[in-house]
């Protein structure tokens, strides 16, 4: 087994044993991304930005175009010491180019890191790379990048999902040993579904978003994307907690998620949206799904049929108040301070000019959307009654979470489509994240966990839901399931 | 040919005196180095989130229960969305539907007709920023105390002024063109210094009124102590938003918004230019365009800026990145507990405890250093009407004619007691003091000490001034004997020529009492 094969926990544990396969282990993985990240563009790039000095205990790596770990930070005391974590490029990471993957960015280099990645360091990890992405994560086929599509590591020819499409392809295709990505509406699950591997999006204001480059600030959390269940528990509990430095976080206590492994299903109470197996859902993905409610009926635990009665309105509610926020989100990207900006003669050519040619297709047509439904005499109609509709969405969960634990059913309709598939027709690709943005609307934690494969022998995966913050039912729910199962063992061959 | 009514309403920017920025740790400081004030959250850097200055808040609703509005129980922000180089983010944390305070108002004290403005010494007062209601300027001449005094007649009449609504914001940053080629220069210091938007209803009629409420609203936040008030600093700045209609129309006319003035003086040159321009332009026939237009103070005129059909479509909608959250009644009521004296019950007091009248108090009260700095004089058991003159004419004359500030000033309170205490004791006139103080300021030697060393004690030897109104007398037959023939009036002469004998030390009223004697023979 070569060591970028490795779980997150299992590379922990190796360095434990011996604090210098750090080395090794960072070794092979450049090896590995030198090999196949030319056919998967899973990274925009893994070198820190040279015109800055190199953060401390950076720059000694023997590697050049990798950085090392902070050895001076956790001398083997962090939880994280010595592994490499690659992160979402729209994430703020000290010294790394940080461009959500949009050509308005590039050259933006931040002074500041995102809490999160603090928080990795501080448990004695390190910045492993840059992950690709859709444009400012608007997108679900990771094609909208100003870097060019990912691949699938499964399947070149199909797309790895979005928009954390070059995190979920990094970590199947084994070019990482665990990412970070962001979910707005489905953007960590639907590539972890699409890949074959495990994505967490948490409860909103679990996770701080401090440093997260904002799309739909009430909707946007950073999670994991890792190899297994329990991978994702370990980096939970590094990454939850109140930030002061982030309003909307939580001041919630934050349980050892790893307590909550390896516990039986017994008794659990799962529920089964009628509103999820219907028309428009691939019959493979169905399939799989409903094997997946067996094994977890084997396991002793309860399904009951709940309702979510709004979930129709959930991707038309998401397209007017994510749109909204991010035509806002993305007005400081005008060329005055930092990133592109194009030759002009005056202030107002600066302004059109720079974000003509900065920003990509998608990115125009949601800051128009945006900017439309938040204009004078349609405010009310739509963000208004957006914000409404997604009250109701939220009270159909909690009515829901009256009866059951945990919601169960598909992550995305449909196994991974071809690159370019969907790519001109954006209601298709919208309609891609129908079982996930709604757990963005409701605030509610949601995983994507592999339950299978299409005939084409392409990753399918499920999506569980439960009450917010209690991700711990989820991890229990999860990895009762992936002990009896061996999804998580397949990997592409490339 | 109509009669014409401008209806005035203001807008109030003030800076709120915190140490660091609305939504992040920054200092607030004024002049610092450009850029050097700033943080990935005011500069806006993606990623980054604003967390509310607990501080900034409590301020805000100092202020809005000063000017006795309704203070919100749900704090909430919105976003204003525009684009330009000195707003970092592309838009403004700012407050739309639920300002932190709303419906309030303001008293200020106005002249019963408003064709009669009370008197104003332009200038007069020593106070930078504060030309406020106004000392008169003549002391009337001759008078025995001295000390000046504030005419009659000028009875100040209430008139309430609805504060529409008080809501907290971020200040942008600061563009610079001056002096750089080939573009322009972002100073963003100020972006994210915490502001209160403070509006008036259109309750204003004339630009005196305008003029009166930013006194009365500069002194009621000079009293809470949250804002430094500078105008030439940029913490305290104010739009006005001007119409005109014939009088006795209840609809109003259409609004021209006048921005630029940089200060209070200029706002009431502003608007009563802008309500000339209106009329005029009404009377030609022609329309009222709806527009913003900035005023040049060099040329004493509004220029049009830009037209409301450019208006900005701001796209408000709530900041996602600040929850909504809720202060309590009872955080509310200990702030209110915590407030100090306000001008209004200040002026109250002082009309009641010194006996002043409504004016005088007033002018004490409208500027706090000068209502403290009498009230420090009335701890020296002074006579408080003359205190209150002398303060109001001489001191602030002389300081004014120095250029100083009342902090300035080496004439502190218990300074210029001691000179009132001369006169009270008839130790010198009140023409020696009006010499003494002018000696005091340059000085700052105790007016004790000066009539000592200059021998300006006042001559009461009955019997000296006897033998002086004799020679006088006797050099001056025929004005004796105009005199002597009724001729009342003449008597001056005689007591301005034995006053100049003494030197202006003798006591005017004495002098005259023993001429009239001598003549009355």
């Amino acid at each position: 087994m070569e060591l970028y094969e490795l779980t997150l926990k299992q590379a922990k544990e190796l360095i434990a044993q011996n604090p210098a396969k750090q080395s090794e282990l960072r070794e092979s993985l450049s090896k590995r991304v030198q090999a196949v990240d030319p056919k998967i563009k899973a990274y925009i790039n893994f070198t820190p930005h040279p015109n800055l000095p190199p953060q401390r205990g950076e720059g000694k790596s023997t590697i050049s175009h990798i950085s090392s770990p902070l050895a001076g930070e956790d001398k083997g005391g962090g939880i994280l010491f010595g592994i490499p974590i690659s992160i979402k490029d729209n994430i703020v990471t000290t010294g790394w180019e940080t461009t959500c993957a949009s050509k308005i960015l590039k050259g933006f280099v931040p002074p500041y890191d995102a809490t999160v990645v603090r928080k990795l360091k501080q448990a004695g990890a390190y910045i492993f790379g840059k992950c690709n992405m859709d444009e400012f994560a608007f997108g679900s086929s990771c094609e909208t990048s100003c870097y060019g599509p990912t691949h699938n590591p499964w399947n070149l020819n199909y797309v790895p999902g979005g928009s954390s499409g070059g995190s979920a392809a990094a970590v199947a295709g084994g070019l990482a040993i665990a990412a970070l990505g962001s979910d707005t509406g489905g953007s960590i699950r639907q590539p972890a579904s699409f890949c074959g591997v495990v994505g967490l999006k948490p409860t909103y204001g679990r996770v701080s978003r401090y440093g997260l480059i904002a799309f739909g600030s009430s909707l946007d959390q950073i999670g994991p994307l890792t190899k297994t269940v329990e991978d994702s528990a370990i980096l939970l509990n590094v990454l939850a907690g109140h930030d002061e430095r982030d309003s909307t976080s939580a001041d919630v206590p934050v349980p050892d998620y790893a307590t909550f492994l390896g516990k039986d299903v017994k008794g659990l109470k799962i529920g089964l949206p009628k509103e999820y197996f219907v028309k428009g859902l691939d019959p493979e993905v169905e399939k799989a799904v409903k094997q997946a409610v067996q094994i977890f009926q084997d396991l002793g635990a309860a399904v009951v049929e709940v309702s979510l009665p709004h979930m129709k309105y959930a991707v038309a509610v998401y397209y007017i108040v994510a749109v909204a926020e991010a035509s806002s989100n993305l007005g400081r990207f005008d060329g005055v301070q930092y990133g592109f900006r194009a030759e002009s003669q005056n202030l107002k050519e600066m302004y059109f000019e720079t974000r003509n040619q900065g920003f990509g297709d998608e990115a125009k047509r949601r800051i128009l959307l945006g900017t439309f439904v938040l204009s004078a005499g349609y405010y009310d109609a739509y963000y208004l009654k957006g914000l409404k509709v997604r009250t109701l969405i939220k009270q159909d969960f909690d009515e829901a979470f009256k009866k059951v634990d945990v919601i169960l059913g598909p992550t995305a309709p449909t196994p991974p489509f071809k690159i370019a598939e969907k790519l001109n027709d954006p209601l298709s690709m919208y309609l891609s994240d129908i079982y996930t943005i709604s757990a963005n609307l409701a605030g509610v934690p949601a995983m994507s966990v592999p339950c299978g494969f299409s005939s084409k022998d392409l990753p399918i995966g499920m999506q569980l839901t439960a009450k917010p913050f209690e991700e711990g039912t989820l991890f229990r729910a999860a990895s009762a399931y992936e002990a009896a199962t061996n999804w998580h063992e397949r990997r592409p061959s490339l | 040919m109509s009669e014409y009514e401008p209806v005035i309403g203001l807008e109030v920017h003030v800076q709120l005196k915190t140490q660091s920025k609305i939504f992040c740790g920054c200092s607030t400081e004024f002049g610092a180095e450009p850029n050097s004030n700033t943080c990935p959250v005011c500069l806006g850097l993606p990623g980054s989130l604003p967390v509310l200055n607990q501080r900034a808040l409590e301020l805000a609703i100092k202020v809005g229960l000063a000017l006795e509005c309704t203070v919100s129980n749900r704090i909430k922000f919105d976003r204003k969305n525009y684009f330009y180089p000195d707003l970092p983010k592309a838009y403004q944390i700012s407050q739309y539907d639920m300002p932190v305070a709303s419906k309030g108002h303001l008293v200020i004290e106005v002249p019963p007709h408003p064709s009669l403005p009370p008197q104003r010494g332009e200038g007069k007062s020593a106070i930078k920023g504060n030309a406020g209601i106004s000392h008169v300027s003549s002391p009337l001449a001759g008078e025995d105390q001295g000390g000046g005094e504030v005419p009659k007649g000028n009875q100040l009449i209430p008139k309430k002024i609805e504060i529409t609504r008080a809501h907290l914001e971020e200040d942008a940053g600061k563009l610079l063109h001056e002096g750089v080629r080939d573009g322009s220069w972002v100073d963003y210091n100020r972006a994210g210094v915490p502001l209160l938007e403070i509006v008036s209803e259109p309750d204003l009629r004339s630009p005196d009124e305008a003029f009166q409420y930013l006194t009365g609203l500069k002194s009621i936040l000079q009293y809470l102590d949250v804002s430094d008030c500078n105008m030439e600093q940029g913490s305290l700045r104010c739009d006005a938003n001007i119409s005109v209609r014939e009088k006795g129309d209840s609809k109003f006319g259409i609004k021209v918004e006048v921005k630029n003035m940089n200060s209070f003086r200029a706002v009431q040159k502003a608007v009563a230019y802008e309500i000339k321009r209106q009329v005029e332009a009404t009377q030609a026939g022609e329309r009222i365009a709806q527009e913003t237009r900035l005023w040049n103070e060099s040329k004493s005129q509004t220029f049009s800026m830009r037209s409301k059909e450019h208006a900005h479509d701001y796209r408000y909608f709530p900041e996602p990145d600040l929850v909504p959250f809720t202060v309590s009644s009872k955080q509310i009521e200990q702030i209110k507990k915590s407030l100090p004296e306000l001008p209004q019950a200040r002026i109250q007091r002082f009309k009641k405890q010194f006996e002043l009248s409504g004016y005088d108090a007033y002018v004490l009260v409208s500027d706090k250093p000068l209502g403290d700095y009498f009230e420090a004089c009335m701890n020296e058991r002074i006579s408080a009407k003359l205190s209150s003159n002398w303060i109001q004419s001489e001191l602030l004359g002389e300081l004014n004619a120095r250029k100083l500030s009342l902090r300035e000033s080496k004439v502190g309170p218990k300074d210029l007691a001691g000179l009132i205490r001369l006169i009270e004791n008839n130790t010198i006139s009140g023409k020696i003091a009006k010499e003494v103080l002018p000696e005091m300021l340059e000085t700052g030697k105790s007016a004790e000490t000066i009539v000592k060393e200059k021998g300006l004690v006042q001559v009461t030897d009955t019997k000296l001034l006897e033998e002086i109104a004799d020679r006088v007398i006797q050099a001056n037959p025929k004005t004796a004997d105009e005199v002597r023939a009724g001729k009342a009036q003449a008597i001056g002469f005689l007591v301005g020529q034995v006053m100049k004998e003494t030197k202006g030390k003798a006591n005017p009223k004495l002098i005259n009492d023993i001429l009239s004697k001598k003549l009355s023979n």
